[in-house]
């Protein structure tokens, strides 16, 4: 199903003019957003373009103020995480909402425990085991704490947990930005195999590198609007012009501040 | 033929502790990262054992002892439910009241209404659970913090206590019921205490034996024979030989067995079901917690009632300990000793970590030192601030231990 699936099918994921909303301040306006099978759209943006806003409305954790989500066709509302686990949307988030006083199998089954009422722990370790070995994990023991592991570790207990369920997509929320460098490709592997299984992929990354390397479009934000969308082969240029905003570019910006303070010092003299 | 490595034991980073040798070196590692577990419980009982009963010898004869478990199981019973108020890092400083006005509501019912006993005791504690749930919706849907809440609902449960019991402040429960006896005569008969003994070590060799087993055929380490059998051996030998020296006197009470099951039972719900490990999750990360799907709301409404139930339950313990439902029931150092009880455990009072089994050995440490210094004729100014003092450094010690976790990289 999922290789003939790959390409012109419909989305499984549609967002259409989803704001929110916080007080005075509108960190979304209006987000069209599509994601079909077998896709991996890179969401990209500067500080405060509404990324992980984004994230926490399609994850549930909050709930949009206008706006409509189509999941598989119909209408849905993520009203809380529990709504986007059951949907099939996994979410990997920047702080990876770990617990730390339970250990890693713990943390990777946390809410979908094996047997409820006699959990298996057993089945749960081998699961894990095998979950951490498909990532190439480096994880020394999956019976101690999450405090006692770094924050690459983490990282990657946090991706095996989105993994756990099978979701139909899964968001990363800045997934490499604490990894080495051998994680980091095993986590673009990783994004690519989850894709080649028919998923969708939503990445969000600063990393232009790991953006292109991996995305099938290129989807920018900009102080809660859309503002372009681009194909793997664009430009830094081409990509940086659309995250800053081409007319009032930060860049060009800094160039002529220097300018005037180079004036502004030669008059003084 | 080679074997191949097991799943768990493909990392050479990973110190395989094997046999008792290696137990022995994994504890002693955990001890020195500050994971204390009951070793602080363990060594203040033998403190506190060596110091009373040189002071007065009665301390440690047996009917003193049985005494003391009598004693330990209405509080125990108070502090059981108390844990899992602190293990979500919340906390109910009104459970003292709420024994209080589980009593007053058995003797209305039983003795002045005439209703059966069992069902004033389920009255009582429905009267808890309603009281619980009332502390989680507040803390649910007005964000009104439980120290705040339960703070209020300690006055507020004393005025009840008081409206209840009206003008003659005390009612006597009827002496030659089940109630009393259970709660200051019935002990096991001698066989079968000492068949009860041997319950705990054969479930830990039992349960061990199933680890193991399903360990090996999922190819995951095992853990070694040896540990398990000196384990459930020891575990079994010094309850042994408690229940024999016990039983040199007036033997084992019924109410304690009653308060152990209760907490082996709990035990078992922290750790091996869904809603335990939940709580422990909500804990340690309330957020982390509620983005895994968890229903952070609904778990706190089950341990408040939980923690409200059990209070109403050792109240009712309480009046049959003093075969009495009066005001001065679930008040003075009740709330602060069963608090005290779970920290002095282990359960931290910050969340996340604890278990069932703090609140028995909690209990004991405070009812030894409580009962020791009855022996001694001491005031109860006294009996007050040695109380708060060991309130104070059980406390101590756990921000210790935590902050020294903390260092190490354990949660």
């Amino acid at each position: 199903m999922p290789a003939e699936a790959v390409g012109d099918s419909a989305p499984i994921l549609k967002l259409s003019g989803v704001t929110k909303v916080f007080g005075a301040v509108t960190a979304l306006d209006g987000i069209d957003l599509e994601v079909r099978r077998g896709e991996v759209v890179a969401l990209v943006g500067d500080n405060g373009a509404g990324k992980s806003t984004l994230v926490k409305i399609l994850s549930g954790v909050h709930s949009k103020t206008s706006g409509t989500i189509e999941f598989n066709g119909a209408e849905v509302s993520i009203d809380t995480p529990g709504r986007a686990i059951d949907l099939g949307i996994a979410t990997v988030f920047q702080d990876l909402a770990l617990c730390e006083n339970l250990d890693v199998v713990a943390n990777l089954f946390l809410g979908q425990e094996v047997n409820a009422w006699r959990l298996n722990e057993v089945e749960m370790e081998v699961r894990a085991w095998k979950l951490l070995g498909e990532l190439a994990a480096r994880i020394p023991s999956v019976r101690e704490p999450i405090a006692s592991l770094s924050g690459g570790q983490r990282q990657t207990v946090a991706i095996c947990r989105s993994l756990l369920l099978d979701p139909e997509i899964i968001m990363l929320d800045e997934p490499t930005a604490a990894l080495g460098v051998a994680q980091t490709a095993e986590v673009l592997n990783l994004v690519e195999r989850v894709r080649d299984r028919g998923h969708g992929v939503i990445l969000i990354s600063h990393n232009m590198e790991d953006v292109r390397a991996v995305a099938d479009r290129i989807v920018v934000l900009r102080l809660g609007r859309n503002n372009g969308t681009f194909g793997p082969e664009a430009t830094q240029e081409e990509l940086v012009a659309a995250i800053t905003g081409a007319t009032d570019n930060s860049v060009s910006r800094r160039a002529g501040k220097r300018q005037d303070e180079t004036t502004a010092a030669g008059e003084a003299r | 033929m080679s074997e191949t490595p097991k799943i768990d034991r493909a990392d050479t980073r990973v110190r395989a502790d094997e046999g008792l040798l290696g137990a022995l070196r994994g504890f002693l590692d955990r001890l020195r990262s500050g994971d204390l577990g009951v070793l602080p419980v363990i060594l203040g009982l033998i403190v506190i054992a060596v110091v009373f009963s040189s002071l007065n010898p009665v301390f440690m004869r047996p009917n003193n002892l049985t005494n003391l478990l009598f004693d330990a199981a209405a509080v125990g019973l108070i502090s059981l439910g108390v844990v899992f108020c602190l293990l979500l890092g919340e906390i109910d400083l009104s459970i003292g009241s709420m024994s209080g006005v589980a009593s007053a509501i058995l003797g209305v019912l039983w003795v002045n209404a005439g209703v059966p006993w069992p069902f004033a005791i389920l009255a009582a504690l429905a009267a808890g659970a309603i009281t619980g749930f009332v502390y989680a919706t507040l803390l649910n849907t007005f964000g009104m913090p439980s120290f705040v809440s339960t703070l209020a609902g300690l006055l507020a449960l004393l005025g009840l206590q008081l409206y209840l019991l009206g003008k003659s402040g005390s009612i006597n429960l009827p002496f030659q019921s089940f109630v009393i006896r259970f709660g200051q005569t019935m002990v096991m008969p001698g066989w079968l205490s000492y068949l009860v003994a041997l319950i705990p070590g054969a479930t830990i060799f039992w349960f061990g034996l199933q680890t193991r087993t399903q360990r090996a055929q999922a190819n995951l380490s095992v853990p070694s024979m040896s540990v398990l059998v000196v384990k459930a051996a020891g575990l079994t030998a010094i309850i042994l030989g408690a229940v024999w020296y016990l039983n040199q006197g007036r033997g084992v009470p019924w109410m304690f067995l009653f308060f152990m099951a209760l907490v082996a039972g709990m035990e078992y719900v922290l750790k091996r079901t869904k809603f335990g490990r939940s709580i422990f999750a909500v804990g340690g990360n309330r957020e982390a917690a509620r983005r895994a799907g968890i229903k952070v709301e609904r778990i706190r409404i089950y341990a408040f009632m939980l923690c409200s139930t059990f209070a109403a339950f050792g109240g009712v313990l309480a009046a049959s300990r003093l075969a009495s439902a009066s005001r001065q029931a679930g008040t003075g150092d009740v709330n602060l000793n069963a608090i005290a009880a779970a920290v002095i455990g282990g359960t931290s009072l910050f969340g996340g970590r604890g278990s069932a089994w703090s609140a028995l050995l909690g209990v004991l440490v405070i009812q030894a030192i409580s009962n020791g210094l009855t022996l001694l004729n001491l005031s109860s100014s006294l009996r007050y601030m040695i109380l708060g003092a060991v309130l104070a450094i059980a406390v101590i010690v756990d921000s210790l231990a935590r902050q020294s976790r903390a260092s190490h990289g354990r949660a």
